[in-house]
């Protein structure tokens, strides 16, 4: 206990309540610690509120059970995409800022009591926000686009919660000043928190576009304004509903780097090639935010055309990047662990068991695969009128925000509860199976919507059916078949996700306390100067011999290329040339 | 003013950092890269581009 104790110590100038973590040798701020632990606390309550109700949507759309009525399927819809697209993801988001920043360069966090407010403001407006859409008067859907109109506390709650986040992302950015000022780190800040760098600028741009969207809303909403232009509502809101998306994309990288570091030592391939990487979603990721309106009339083809295809794929490549160095950092030091026969030895014996290696790398390969190349092929103004509206653009960010994010984001957990919570994980063996749990339900969820909106089956419709319409219509009887399995992968997802909240609050609960005697147990067996070199240091692996990622990477190309250019053929069968 | 030249020249000539590395290390100036591109590019443009959408009569 001795190496976990608490003191009054010096970090920079300033005397700060620290401790010394036992895993890293990092000095850890308690005020840190605690904004980070109540962070962290609120995502997981939003994710099991969230997540509860994507399970009923899912089995609403089931078309043998269709859980749901009408105005309950719409309202639990709207509640879904808030709690888990924005209230699960962005309190995260928060606990990562503050870990990446005062943590990782063992440096006193800026303003600590600001945190709390920023803390309080996220609550009350998430809150807020639940509480209009369970009153059942603002089923508007995530976007709440105009005409559609919420109660005026509905926006209210969303405001709150943005100014809230922003403030988080400024305490993030003093942070860096004082670890700079006191001198915390050397050189160049190390590349996990350059990754949470990346997210908070994202943040910044997200929150501001919100607010210049929203107080208007607001403000119509209480009858101060007569009337939202609705594509300019579109226009701006989107700068703020998928930049928010590209928040999480730059955090759950920075993670995959984090957990590569911890778990088997990694240090990045290049720092400057990875840093470069970051730098393109810095510069043009948030333009995608254009795919949304890719059918809009009144906007020209030049300003769809440059924002997603032009811009995007600078921003692509800066994904492909990192879906290269972070396999190839795994590999690198794996090699360098004395994994070396053969091309994949080095994969087969990667610890595996470990869920947060495990999710990490399933957030990984899933987020390349189904949500990044459908990515792509949605950002093409051409291929997008083919899915536009359909289940296949929620069957995409299903692949990036929950395989991805949500899947790199519970992966960590598993670290942050010995490190942060100073508690061990209970049921190790649950919690082994846990990430694969998920992940496969995932996946399904993810391809089977893609399926059913490849055959033109609509999002956001209560009845596949369409008993009501006028104009009779069947959807192809596969289309059910496809909804169904959705609804299976569901449960599955929705199990492993119902799992994930038991073993972490039952670990901070009743988990054996970490200190020095176990903290190999509850982390792993990487050693405290590699771990600490590793995740707090700048520098490079300083090889190239990646013979097993290079395999990898030429699967993904082929996949890619494959399904762009399937796409395309299914492009000329819709409108064939004569 | 003398004294101080001279120790000016008898120091070694600092290292000169890349650009790319100075932009790396400026999180304010990549914060300001940051919401100016896609404020420019994707809100403004835009923005104007609804603008000039003729009013039904």
């Amino acid at each position: 206990m001795a190496n976990t104790a608490v003191g009054t110590g010096v970090i920079g100038t300033l005397a700060t309540k620290f401790r010394t973590c036992p895993a890293t040798g990092l000095q850890v701020d308690l005020a840190a610690q605690r904004l980070i632990k109540a962070n962290a606390v609120a995502a997981v309550v939003f994710l099991a509120i969230g997540g509860l109700f994507g399970l009923m949507v899912a089995l609403t759309r089931w078309p043998a059970v269709h859980l749901l009525s009408s105005d309950m399927f719409y309202l639990v819809l709207t509640a879904h995409g808030l709690d888990v697209l924005l209230l699960w993801i962005i309190f995260f988001e928060m606990a990562v800022l503050y870990f990446a920043s005062a943590v990782i360069l063992s440096s006193r966090i800026a303003a600590p009591r600001w945190g709390w407010v920023a803390f309080a403001l996220m609550v009350v407006g998430g809150v807020m926000t639940n509480v209009a859409v369970l009153q059942g008067d603002s089923s508007v859907m995530f976007t709440s686009y105009p005409p559609l109109q919420a109660q005026p506390h509905f926006y209210l709650g969303l405001i709150l919660f943005a100014v809230g986040a922003l403030i988080g992302c400024f305490i993030f950015l003093g942070t860096l000043v004082i670890a700079k000022e006191e001198k915390t780190y050397e050189g160049s800040i190390p590349l996990v928190t350059f990754g949470a760098l990346t997210a908070c600028i994202i943040a910044v741009f997200t929150i501001a576009s919100g607010a210049i969207i929203l107080i208007p809303t607001f403000l119509w909403s209480v009858g101060y304004i007569s009337n939202i232009d609705t594509l300019t509502y579109k226009l701006v809101w989107w700068a703020m509903g998928h930049s928010s998306q590209q928040i999480n994309v730059s955090a759950h990288v920075a993670i995959w780097y984090l957990i590569a570091a911890v778990t088997v030592g990694a240090k990045p391939l290049s720092e400057k090639v990875s840093r470069t990487a970051f730098l393109m979603y810095i510069l043009f990721l948030q333009l995608a935010s254009a795919h949304h309106l890719l059918v809009e009339p009144g906007l020209s083809s030049e300003w769809k055309i440059v924002n997603t295809s032009y811009m995007m794929y600078l921003a692509v490549m800066g994904s492909m990047i990192h879906g290269m160095t972070v396999p190839g950092s795994i590999e690198a030091a794996q090699r360098k662990n004395g994994f070396t026969r053969g091309v994949f030895e080095w994969l087969r014996k990667a610890p595996w068991s470990n869920p947060a290696f495990s999710g990490m790398f399933l957030s990984l390969v899933m987020f390349g695969f189904l949500g990044g190349i459908s990515g792509v092929v949605l950002g093409t103004e051409q291929l997008n009128i083919m899915m536009h509206n359909t289940l296949y653009v929620p069957g995409h960010f299903h692949g990036t925000v929950v395989a991805g994010t949500t899947l790199a984001f519970m992966a960590v957990t598993y670290l942050v509860v010995p490190l942060i919570f100073q508690r061990e994980i209970i049921w190790p063996k649950l919690a082994k199976w846990q990430p694969y749990l998920f992940g496969l339900g995932v996946a399904g969820i993810s391809l089977f919507m893609m399926g059913a909106g490849t055959l033109g089956v609509s999002r956001r419709h209560w009845d596949n059916a369409f008993t009501d319409a006028l104009l009779p219509y069947n959807y192809p009887d596969v289309a059910s078949l496809m909804m169904g399995l959705n609804g299976l992968s569901a449960i599955m997802a929705a199990t492993g996700g119902a799992l994930y909240v038991v073993i972490v609050v039952g670990s901070i609960l009743f988990g054996k306390k970490v200190d020095a005697t176990n903290a190999v147990s509850a982390l792993g067996p990487m050693p405290k100067k590699v771990v600490q070199e590793a995740v707090s240091k700048y520098g490079s692996a300083g090889t190239w011999h990646l013979p097993g990622t290079y395999v990898l990477v030429a699967i993904f190309f082929g996949s890619f290329v494959l399904y762009y250019f399937v796409n395309w053929k299914y492009l000329s069968e819709l409108w064939p040339m004569q | 003013m003398v004294e101080n030249a001279g120790t000016e020249q008898s120091a070694a000539p600092a290292e000169r950092i890349p650009f790319m590395q100075r932009l790396l290390d400026n999180p304010f100036l990549l914060l300001f890269l940051g919401v100016v591109i896609p404020t420019v590019i994707y809100i403004l443009w835009g923005v104007m581009e609804i603008a000039q959408i003729p009013l039904m009569k």
